[in-house]
């Protein structure tokens, strides 16, 4: 491999000792129930009648499959089933064996793979998001400080919403406010303003992990047939997501509020954002809520977690990318314990400065998170 | 002023019914008296409204008509404005959108009439696309083959949102006539609005639904690489219109890697899908979506790759571009040269026969 650009290209991988000093924060791991039964204790007993007798309903076609049956049991590594039995991520101590101790994480931004958001009864949608914060907080944020939550919350309804908001207000475990991404309407539509004003006044990021089902079509052109493609094309709809956050007016009318996208790739950001600003130029006058070019709250208000990390077909186009990006945007994450997840060592195919390397493995989470 | 490379195909420009009245003479009485007594008109997509300036540039507008509705505009525009030798004709009235299909497919025969009598038959330097009513392949088939022996036309034109991702076997049998022809299937912006324009609902704004044609050209190239379309139909070329493309580069690493990990799934997927996108689809340069500076778009290019993807356009009467700068900064002469003639022609097998 040459170096194209002045740049060292690493043709292996770089040495771990040197990463081994740099304390890392992992921006998406995925915590996980070791039985839906987990959240009963945090539940009113009516529901643990009604989910008995009705279960849940979302607005998807199987009771239990995935409408695309993913590459591998529970989305995981196969290395990664606890010994005690639980499914990947349900063991605190064996996920610090295996991801928070080796690779001397410093925090570890908890997403869980559930949530109340979609329930399509919204009286239980309100109670499973409660019950998951009580859980999380009870299992993983108190027993390992190294471990930040994100509230998990009912968006569709945002007057609960702010109640769940507040009731975890102060409390250093929680870093940020989960959304679905899949919600009934595009995120920056008005009726989610509520939660994002509850959330910049407490100073919480948005997180935006890729999950969800709303029963649109997972493309605007329809229902694709594969996993493959079904995969990108969540990464695509977080595209469309950042588009309706910037031109709703989202950032404009709360400056100080943080997006993170996670799980959707990075390397899309310019080119999303070089098309807005074409066009925005042609049609502001439909959007004059908007004060600056839409390029400039990408810059501003949102910031991409790193997994799954591009790979191009030359790896110097990734820096390139970062260029365009902005390297003060990019979270490292290593989306543990999924099959597809980064390690430190190997997510980047192309050599970092030490600077570039605290920022995007630990400086710009710690900013972005108010973290110490 | 940059048309300094003339004798250019434009791959784009839209010929505009002015409304159902200029298609009465190519309806069969059934259909007139249908759309006489039921009051049929206003067809034009949502997806471009034609009061919207960027959908009829100030200049290129006649006051009180709608763009693109004039042949002598479009020749003055368009065709002596950028010294083309050949542009195509991108009938854009909304027949993909109708619900019937048996009127789907009498408006897509009509419209083909009108395009063939008013605008190819006065004009000998204009191409079209063949209109097609896709919600049935079998109604599609019968108008490629009624068009088929009239060299003229060069592709048949589909939505980037329809009912079904474009991979989709639905389409197969349209994709079979068109390669039997050495016809190009042309794919442009624009929805049937028969799903939200995101997967994420409906948006607000129309800015909105504009930015998010990119990432349905995506979802479609998707689903042309998984269902194995680029493998069946191997001599067919997909020419998306009006797509953008400097977000092809970001779009293909993430299709790669993913196809990598999951390739399992779709065995006969034996490429990357990139280098199955590079063999087999084409963009049209307008809009660009540019980067900051040239120096970026040439970074832009060599990371697409290639330099036979781009085929020139205008987008005539739509508006990307002011005056006559066509060309994004950061296009070499050379490519320039390829992006005019030699791409069209190897995009479309109709042209190369008939510029040799």
């Amino acid at each position: 491999m040459t170096p194209q650009d002045g740049h060292t290209i690493a043709a292996a991988a770089p040495s771990p000792t040197s990463r081994a000093r740099l304390k890392l924060i992992d921006c998406d791991v995925h915590h996980a129930l070791r039985s839906s039964k987990d959240l009963l204790p945090y539940m009113a007993s009516r529901w643990h009648s009604h989910l008995e007798d009705f279960g849940r309903r979302r607005p998807v076609p199987f009771t239990a499959a995935s409408p695309y049956p993913k590459t591998a049991p529970a989305l995981s590594r196969t290395d990664s089933w606890p010994p005690n039995g639980g499914p990947p991520g349900s063991d605190l101590v064996f996920l610090q064996e295996q991801l928070l101790d080796p690779y001397n994480i410093e925090y570890g931004m908890l997403h869980l793979l559930m949530s109340g958001m979609d329930e399509r009864n919204q009286d239980l949608g309100n109670a499973t998001c409660s019950a998951i914060n009580d859980w999380q907080h009870e299992h993983w944020t108190q027993k390992d400080r190294r471990l930040k939550a994100a509230i998990v919350v009912p968006g569709e309804d945002p007057p609960a919403t702010v109640r769940e908001i507040e009731r975890w207000a102060g409390n250093p475990d929680f870093a940020q406010v989960s959304l679905v991404t899949h919600a009934i309407e595009p995120l920056g539509r008005r009726r989610y303003w509520p939660i994002y004003e509850a959330a910049a006044a407490l100073g919480l990021p948005i997180g935006l992990h890729s999950s969800g089902n709303n029963g649109h079509a997972v493309t605007s052109a329809g229902w694709c047939s594969y996993y493959v493609e079904e995969q990108h094309n969540v990464a695509l709809s977080q595209q469309n997501l950042a588009i309706s956050l910037v031109c709703e007016g989202v950032f404009e009318r709360f400056p100080a509020l943080k997006a993170v996208i996670v799980e959707a790739g990075f390397v899309w950001v310019p080119s999303v954002a070089w098309r807005l600003d074409q066009h925005w130029a042609r049609m502001r006058g439909e959007v004059p809520h908007l004060t600056m070019k839409p390029s400039e709250y990408f810059r501003r208000n949102i910031w991409y977690t790193s997994q799954p990390a591009d790979e191009p077909e030359k790896p110097e186009y990734l820096r390139q990318s970062l260029d365009w990006l902005g390297w003060d945007r990019l979270l490292f994450a290593t989306d543990y314990p999924h099959w597809d997840m980064d390690s430190p060592e190997q997510a980047f195919k192309f050599r970092m400065t030490e600077a570039e390397q605290r920022q995007v493995f630990a400086e710009n989470a710690r900013a972005v998170y108010g973290l110490a | 002023m940059n048309t300094a490379l003339p004798g250019g195909i434009d791959c784009d420009v839209h010929p505009a019914l002015p409304g159902m009245s200029a298609l009465m003479p190519y309806l069969d009485p059934y259909w007139q008296e249908q759309v006489t007594v039921r009051g049929i008109d206003g067809l034009d997509l949502a997806s471009f409204p034609p009061q919207m300036e960027a959908n009829g540039r100030r200049d290129w507008r006649e006051s009180g008509a709608k763009p693109g509705t004039s042949l002598e505009r479009l020749q003055r525009d368009a065709l002596d404005g950028f010294g083309s030798r050949l542009a195509i004709c991108n009938p854009l009235y909304g027949v993909l959108a109708i619900y019937n299909e048996h009127f789907a497919a009498a408006l897509a025969r009509a419209i083909n009439d009108w395009i063939t009598a008013e605008w190819l038959d006065r004009e000998p330097r204009l191409r079209a696309s063949i209109t097609v009513a896709a919600q049935n392949a079998e109604l599609a088939v019968d108008e490629i083959e009624r068009r088929a022996g009239d060299a003229r036309y060069v592709q048949v034109l589909l939505l980037a949102q329809d009912e079904a991702p474009l991979g989709n076997r639905r389409y197969w049998p349209i994709y079979a006539a068109a390669e039997r022809h050495g016809l190009s299937i042309g794919v442009h912006a624009g929805s049937t609005f028969r799903h939200a324009t995101t997967s994420n609902g409906w948006p607000s704004y129309h800015l909105e639904d504009y930015a998010a044609h990119a990432q349905a050209f995506q979802s479609n190239l998707l689903s042309l690489v998984h269902e194995g379309a680029f493998h069946k139909f191997p001599a067919l070329k997909f020419v998306l219109i009006e797509s953008g493309f400097t977000w092809l580069p970001a779009f293909m690493w993430r299709a790669n890697k993913t196809w990598r990990g999951v390739r399992a799934e779709v065995p006969w997927v034996d490429r990357p899908p990139g280098d199955l996108i590079r063999d087999h689809v084409r963009f049209t340069l307008q809009p660009t979506d540019s980067p900051p500076t040239g120096a970026d778009m040439e970074r832009l290019l060599e990371q697409i790759g290639r330099d036979d993807m781009l085929l020139f356009s205008t987008d005539y009467p739509h508006w990307q571009f002011d005056g006559q700068n066509v060309w994004p900064a950061g296009f070499s002469d050379a490519l320039k040269r390829r992006v005019l003639l030699d791409n069209p022609r190897n995009a479309y097998p109709r042209l190369k026969e008939a510029l040799q």
